[in-house]
């Protein structure tokens, strides 16, 4: 695994973003004074007159990007997922939600591989938060390919989406040369009879590794990359509980509300299925090394072959 | 201002206050004590200010208006009913179920630039609207209407911030200074003042005006056009309730319908005065 390239996908956003400006000269770029944390800075660059920093005031930066929408500008709102779906929630709900305007919310440093900062910014609600917001599309991109993808197909849709971004630079699985986003599709990327993995964002790596690991046990696995978490890939969710009859979601994100709780509510009125969920329990994270806080609460390819074996062996 | 101009909107300015006296009747909820207060500054802005297209709403070089204190929908609605957006019949399905007018200004309501009325997040949309435009190099204005039980909301300091920061001198941000709010006078539940000081110490060029003669209006917008590399703030001073006298300065019809004795006698007193106008 040692050559495995390594990116964190808050640098594809910038690197999607910058690229992106030469062919969408109506793609405008707001801060938060993190232009160099959110890697917007990448863009601000080469097009300085289309960054706007609106210093530390997330609430207004959701509305001028409601504005600038409003306008027929096509604006991202970069900040941390903290402060993005946390701080700002209520303004990205009735200014940018309810008028649906075509504001995207560019939102880094999401989930526990925050790491050092601690528990005030390890956002492991905002998957929760922004679900509930009506006609909100929300993509969590597992690794840089799939990011930079995800940020073009989120310039050509037309309506608020909110994209979720990592700190932590992580494996590039997905071969540009042939990967393909499709906007609410998930992808499978193993097909076994045993139990479904369905993850997300950073969980679809350890995923992928976790069946590998469980084939050799003689475990065989389906695997699906759910990006897009709303609106979710219903028929890949219930082909998958049926020819498994045993689910199991991986989120870097609380148990409560984001994909777990996303796959429950398909399978619990189209194919009522067992469900595990691996993801944060109900509590707060603390600093530390993104490595070992991902290991400490579980979010590893060896907790999920260790919760997937035992699944199975319930069954 | 022009007397025949001046007599034409006073006119104006009665018959959106009947409106706004026959929605909220007719809905039997809402907020006419700051609908009132508004209703001279919207009847300007509307028929005498504006470039606006009642045929055409969302024509794209039209001048925008945000309704920050989204809560006086009434007011808003009732001048583009007046103004020929909607029909003026419409105005008595104001909050109805199924109704297009809702509670608080929605941007599918012909004429409506942005949906509003979650305190606090009209003006920093009207910077971003304000923004685009100088980004583009559009001529259009932003407009904007605050309370000033509003800006106690943290988040209008930001964009104050912003506005000035960015030069937006395409946007007027005006501020209702009718001096109540729900749980009473301003001053004694969070004082905003000094509104005047705050604004210019956050960088905006600030004019004062009275809010119910058209000649203090007229003079207010003429001299915000005339603002360059700041944003200006118009702080105008108001009657909660102006044109129906139980409501006048009254904080009780801050959210309160009238009964339909109350809807009658404020009927009948705006009638009267516009027949003493129109005579």
């Amino acid at each position: 695994m040692a050559d495995v390239k390594k990116i964190a996908t808050r640098e594809s956003y910038g690197n999607a973003l910058a690229e992106l400006g030469d062919k969408y000269d109506n793609l405008y770029v707001l801060d938060a004074d993190l232009a160099a944390a959110t890697k917007t800075g990448i863009f601000k660059k080469k097009f300085p007159d289309r960054h706007f920093d609106c210093g530390i005031a997330e609430a207004n930066m959701m509305g001028v990007a409601a504005g600038l929408a409003a306008t027929g500008k096509i604006p991202f709102a970069s900040t941390f997922a903290m402060f993005a779906a946390g701080r700002a929630f209520e303004q990205v709900r009735n200014s940018i939600g309810y008028p649906h305007l075509n504001v995207k919310i560019g939102a880094t440093h999401a989930g526990i591989s925050v790491g050092e900062d601690g528990a005030t910014h390890q956002c492991n609600e905002d998957i929760a938060l922004m679900r509930t917001i009506p006609g909100m599309v929300i993509i969590n991109p597992a690794d840089d390919v799939e990011a930079r993808a995800a940020v073009e197909a989120a310039v050509k849709y037309v309506g608020p989406v909110y994209m979720r971004f990592g700190r932590l630079a992580v494996p590039v699985f997905n071969d540009p040369a042939t990967y393909k986003f499709e906007l609410g599709k998930g992808i499978k990327l193993a097909d076994g009879e045993d139990i479904a993995i369905i993850a997300t964002g950073l969980m679809v790596n350890e995923a992928i590794e976790a069946e590998k690991e469980l084939r050799a046990n003689g475990i065989n696995a389906t695997v699906i990359n759910i990006h897009t978490i709303k609106p979710i890939d219903e028929d890949i969710i219930v082909e998958a509980a049926k020819k498994t009859g045993l689910v199991l979601t991986v989120e870097e994100h609380s148990v409560i509300g984001g994909l777990g709780s996303a796959v429950a509510d398909v399978l619990c009125t189209k194919c009522p299925t067992k469900l595990i969920k691996i993801g944060v329990n109900d509590e707060f994270g603390h600093s530390g090394p993104a490595a070992m806080l991902l290991k400490e609460f579980g979010l590893s390819a060896e907790n999920i072959v260790k919760t997937a074996t035992q699944a199975v062996k319930n069954k | 201002m022009d007397a025949k101009l001046k007599k034409q909107l006073e006119i104006t300015a009665c018959k959106v206050r009947l409106g706004i006296i026959e929605g909220v009747y007719n809905a039997k909820s809402g907020h006419p004590g700051g609908s009132l207060s508004i209703a001279d500054t919207l009847t300007y802005l509307y028929f005498a200010k504006m470039n606006v297209y009642p045929d055409k709403p969302d024509e794209k070089d039209r001048d925008r208006f945000v309704l920050s204190k989204g809560h006086t929908a009434p007011a808003l609605y009732s001048v583009l009913a007046n103004r020929g957006f909607f029909s003026v019949e419409e105005l008595k399905s104001l909050r109805h179920i199924g109704a297009m007018l809702q509670g608080h200004p929605c941007i599918t309501i012909p004429g409506v630039d942005m949906s509003s009325g979650s305190l606090g997040q009209g003006i920093s949309v009207a910077c971003g609207m304000a923004l685009s435009a100088k980004i583009s190099n559009d001529t259009y204005k932003v407009y904007t209407i605050l309370g000033d039980g509003e800006i106690q909301e943290g988040q209008v300091w930001e964009a104050a911030m912003f506005a000035a920061h960015y030069k937006l001198d395409n946007l007027v941000a005006v501020v209702d200074n009718n001096g109540l709010q729900i749980d009473g006078n301003i001053k004694d539940v969070m004082s905003p003042y000094p509104i005047v000081d705050k604004f210019r110490a956050f960088g905006w060029h600030v004019i004062e005006m009275d809010a119910h003669d058209f000649d203090s209006i007229e003079a207010a917008f003429n001299e915000a056009e005339s603002i360059c590399g700041q944003p200006v703030a118009i702080i105008q001073k108001s009657v909660k309730g102006k044109g129906v006298s139980f409501m006048e300065n009254n904080v009780s019809w801050h959210g309160t319908a009238p009964n339909t004795e109350q809807y009658e006698q404020a009927k009948a007193e705006l009638e009267a005065a516009l027949k003493a106008l129109e005579a």
